[in-house]
């Protein structure tokens, strides 16, 4: 039997499109079952799988300009398979690696709590749950039932909408067929995004749209070839799943550290 | 009325002396009793811990317990494995500070963890590849060895070795000790690396990712250097405050002194290489991940390049000057400062590669993050420290903790007054008496 090659799940942002408004990050809280209190405007103690950062290139009137950047976890491969910043780390296996999807999951009946994924992930993508989930009176019938909520003391984050893509396998198999086709499988921030700015897929398929807007190149741990498509925080080899796209410089700058001297083009890789 | 319990050829403080430090001590320890209780009941919200902060003040005071408790497998390694044999006069109370120092982390992380009951997943569902599962198997193994080493300590309270299995088995736990302190020394070599580790390998982090060998970064091997190197002096520190509340000479001189001299020289090596590292990773690691040192220690409120400065130059060379030398050594107000300042460099040192990892930001569009601990996390860090002075209280009274303080103090009491003293009344003798019949 012909080995099947693994599929690699991600997403590309196109900054160029995305107006801030949030969908994105409405659309994955009800889906997901993300717990609020009453009062967030602690935002360092809000759950936010999908978080929205407002940049800014920092020049004065009338050379300011802005750009939203939805932040969802970046399922990070790391320099080899599975060697991403918070899998490693997690001292119980409460985190993983899916050779299968490439997607980094949690989980919440493992997770005890001692949050070193968190200090590990460079995007703060992981969130603690500092207190147990309160729904409003009778929210909790409204609540998707493909996913568990989550107890006090543990970790949560985005899951590329797992539950998904479980659903989209059932219903193949059922169909008696073993692929599970682009357009079954997407996130609900995807689908949200009313701008279109969001594309999911996998990018190890030429077909899906994600490969082909971002032309990953496998001799360099899938970083983008097309010159305006970038990941956050390049250098450091975390291997990004999430990529973004802009046809403005000081963005695709403001999306990794460099050096004075540096110019955007160099991008040399730590890791390398 | 506890002078049977009393070592013999030895002065204690009178009973109510006693019993009011341990109330007032207490009463500390309650109120951090009661801030653990609040953690565990309500949840780590009574903490000031958030999402950028999952690492705060109790990883920190884990780290820094212990590298102080480092002492104890140190002083072990020098007595029972190179034959330092002058060392037999502090190993007893290095043990026990190390003892207290390990079951304090312990504790603190059994608060720190957001399911304190599935802590036993670290064990069962152990990840190979995280150094946090080493810090825990080493750190449970090595606290077992701990408690193994401060047991003997306990059979000899007076009325304990007077029962016989007791005395037989205090005096063959001694007889083996130099494999628990070599075995303690294999295990704390790799539980102080793998807490250097846990910085160490954050990859992701460029203020705290260190380049290395094999699996193990360089903060591997600093960690357990600076350990070795720090914890004997914070031995020395607490043996000299528990001299001057005493008020009596413990620990002779030559003892203080070889261990002082064997710090300095592991501290002026660790501050070198420190500063080795430090230079490597600001002029190449650093850089590479696209920022400079200046980067690390800039626009922000607290962290400055003082700390780094304070760290490696006045807590490490400082120090390690005086030690090596045996002017610094004989001079009491050196010593005293020499090791104060070891003690708070690699506090320091913790502190900077958990709050400061922490704080630094890595996303350009972020800026840096700063945090106060609540009432509850200071509490609870305050705990430890309480129950260790209560531990040493007791201990220091019913225990042969410092076997040279009857040499140091010869009591000179009146025939009548010694009788009360150092022998028990017969009735109380035939009391306590172990059930031989």
């Amino acid at each position: 039997m012909k080995h099947k090659k693994a599929k690699k799940y991600g997403m590309v942002i196109d900054l160029d499109k995305c107006t801030g408004c949030g969908s994105c990050m409405v659309a994955c809280m009800a889906e997901n079952n993300v717990p609020f209190r009453k009062d967030e405007s602690d935002k360092l103690l809000s759950i936010t799988w999908m978080r929205i950062y407002k940049l800014t290139n920092g020049k004065p009137f009338p050379n300011t300009d802005i750009c939203y950047l939805p932040r969802p976890c970046m399922h990070c491969e790391g320099q080899h398979e599975g060697h991403s910043p918070c899998v490693t780390v997690c001292p119980a296996i409460a985190t993983d690696y899916s050779s299968e999807t490439g997607i980094v999951s949690q989980i919440y009946t493992r997770c005890f709590g001692c949050r070193y994924c968190m200090a590990s992930c460079p995007y703060h993508a992981r969130y603690f749950n500092w207190w147990d989930p309160v729904w409003p009176d009778g929210m909790e019938k409204y609540l998707s039932p493909n996913v568990s909520p989550r107890m006090r003391g543990v970790v949560e984050k985005c899951s590329f909408c797992f539950h998904r893509y479980q659903m989209a396998k059932e219903k193949a198999f059922m169909e008696g067929r073993r692929k599970v086709e682009e357009d079954e499988y997407q996130t609900a921030c995807t689908q949200a995004c009313p701008a279109g700015a969001i594309t999911f897929g996998d990018l190890n398929n030429p077909n899906h749209t994600v490969y082909r807007m971002v032309k990953p190149d496998p001799k360099h741990h899938g970083r983008p070839t097309n010159p305006n498509a970038f990941r956050l925080l390049e250098r450091l080899g975390t291997n990004p799943k999430v990529y973004y796209l802009s046809s403005r410089e000081w963005i695709r700058r403001a999306g990794d550290n460099y050096l004075k001297s540096e110019s955007i083009a160099k991008k040399p890789a730590h890791h390398e | 009325m506890d002078s049977a319990l009393i070592p013999k050829g030895v002065k204690r403080c009178p009973l109510w002396q006693f019993i009011l430090l341990i109330c007032v001590v207490g009463a500390v320890l309650l109120w951090g009793v009661y801030a653990m209780l609040l953690c565990w009941f309500k949840g780590l919200n009574q903490t000031n811990m958030n999402d950028a902060y999952g690492f705060a003040l109790w990883i920190w005071a884990d780290l820094a317990v212990i590298a102080v408790g480092g002492g104890a497998f140190f002083t072990g390694l020098l007595r029972y494995i190179f034959g330092k044999d002058e060392l037999k006069n502090i190993i007893n109370y290095a043990v026990l500070i190390g003892f207290i120092c390990y079951s304090s982390a312990l504790l603190i992380l059994a608060i720190d963890i957001g399911q304190p009951l599935r802590g036993w997943f670290i064990f069962w569902h152990a990840n190979v590849h995280s150094m946090l599962t080493e810090v825990a198997f080493c750190l449970s193994c090595y606290f077992g060895v701990l408690t193994i080493e401060y047991i003997p300590l306990i059979l000899e309270n007076r009325q304990i070795d007077r029962v016989p299995f007791f005395h037989h088995l205090g005096h063959n736990m001694h007889e083996m000790m130099a494999v628990f302190a070599a075995t303690g020394a294999f295990l704390s070599f790799f539980h102080q690396g793998s807490l250097g580790g846990v910085a160490g390998v954050l990859f992701g982090r460029p203020f705290a990712f260190r380049e290395g060998i094999l699996i193990w970064p360089w903060t591997f091997f600093l960690f357990t250097w600076s350990a070795a190197a720090c914890g004997p002096c914070f031995t020395i520190l607490i043996t000299k405050i528990t001299e001057t509340v005493t008020r009596k000479k413990l620990v002779k001189d030559s003892a203080i002194e070889l261990l002082a001299k064997i710090s300095g020289w592991m501290l002026l090596t660790y501050s070198i290489a420190k500063t080795a590292d430090t230079w490597y990773w600001a002029t190449v690691t650093a850089p590479s991940m696209g920022q400079t040192l200046m980067d690390f220690y800039s626009n922000n409120p607290l962290y400055g390049i003082w700390i780094l400065i304070l760290e490696i130059v006045i807590c490490g060379f400082v120090p390690a000057a005086i030690l090596i030398t045996k002017k610094g050594r004989k001079n009491s107000l050196a010593l005293w400062i020499a090791i104060t300042l070891a003690t708070i460099g690699v506090c320091i040192n913790r502190w900077v590669m958990v709050l400061q990892v922490m704080a630094v930001p890595v996303l350009t569009f972020e800026s840096w993050f700063m945090y106060f601990p609540s009432w509850q996390e200071i509490a609870t860090t305050i705990l430890p420290v309480a129950y260790g002075v209560i531990l040493i209280a007791i201990s220091y009274r019913y225990l042969p903790v410092f076997p040279n303080e009857p040499e140091l103090n010869p009591i000179e009491t009146l025939p009548a007054e010694e009788e009360e003293a150092v022998e028990p009344s017969v009735e109380l003798e035939q009391e306590l008496k172990p059930a031989e019949a």
